[in-house]
């Protein structure tokens, strides 16, 4: 999983199916000094907003059994909000 | 997924198995300001409506396939959705 930062959303209305109905956020994706290097668009199941970090997984077999799907074209998914992140015993985060 | 914009189309009459009547887009991946990042791909349209200056959003990777009719199939991108909007730094 990867540390990152809900920075937007994505509106869509064509979509595969497997899509309907879910939140699409963009995410930064945060390095360990929390600088962004790159982003990702993930579904939300955790009602994740704008400006908080977050914990998402970028792996399609396990978004499939959190979505409850056999199959399907999903990979990243904001699976955490992020209360705190130590870091070399440092607080990154917090809420 | 990432978002990115369809450049153009491939035609392609022999392919593997699997891919007949499968519709295939050139993208640019952009980054979340809509700017080109990195270099064009083709990308299989699992919705069959992405057309050329349209952006799009795309899944990499295994899972690409997966949107497709098809599911074991060589496609290593695929349109998942079309664009209405993107909002950057809005609550909603």
């Amino acid at each position: 999983m990867k540390v990152g930062r809900v920075v937007g959303t994505v509106v869509s209305t064509v979509n595969i199916p497997v899509i309907d109905r879910h939140r699409l956020l963009i995410c930064d994706i945060l390095d360990v000094s929390g600088d962004a290097s790159g982003y990702t668009i993930a579904i939300d199941v955790v009602d994740a907003g704008v400006g908080e970090t977050v914990l998402i997984l970028d792996e399609g077999t396990s978004a499939r059994q959190i979505l409850g799907l056999d199959w399907g074209a999903i990979r990243a998914v904001v699976v955490g909000v992020i209360d705190e992140l130590i870091i070399d015993g440092e607080l990154r985060e917090a809420s | 997924m990432q978002l990115a914009r369809v450049l153009g189309s491939v035609v392609a009459t022999e392919k593997v198995e699997g891919l007949e009547g499968v519709r295939f887009l050139v993208i640019q991946p952009l980054d979340k300001a809509l700017e080109p990042s990195g270099e064009s791909v083709v990308a299989a349209d699992a919705v069959e409506m992405a057309g050329p200056g349209e952006l799009v959003y795309f899944v990499s990777s295994r899972e690409a396939a997966e949107a497709l009719p098809e599911r074991f199939v060589p496609v290593d991108h695929a349109i998942v959705g079309i664009v209405d909007d993107v909002h950057i730094g809005e609550s909603s």
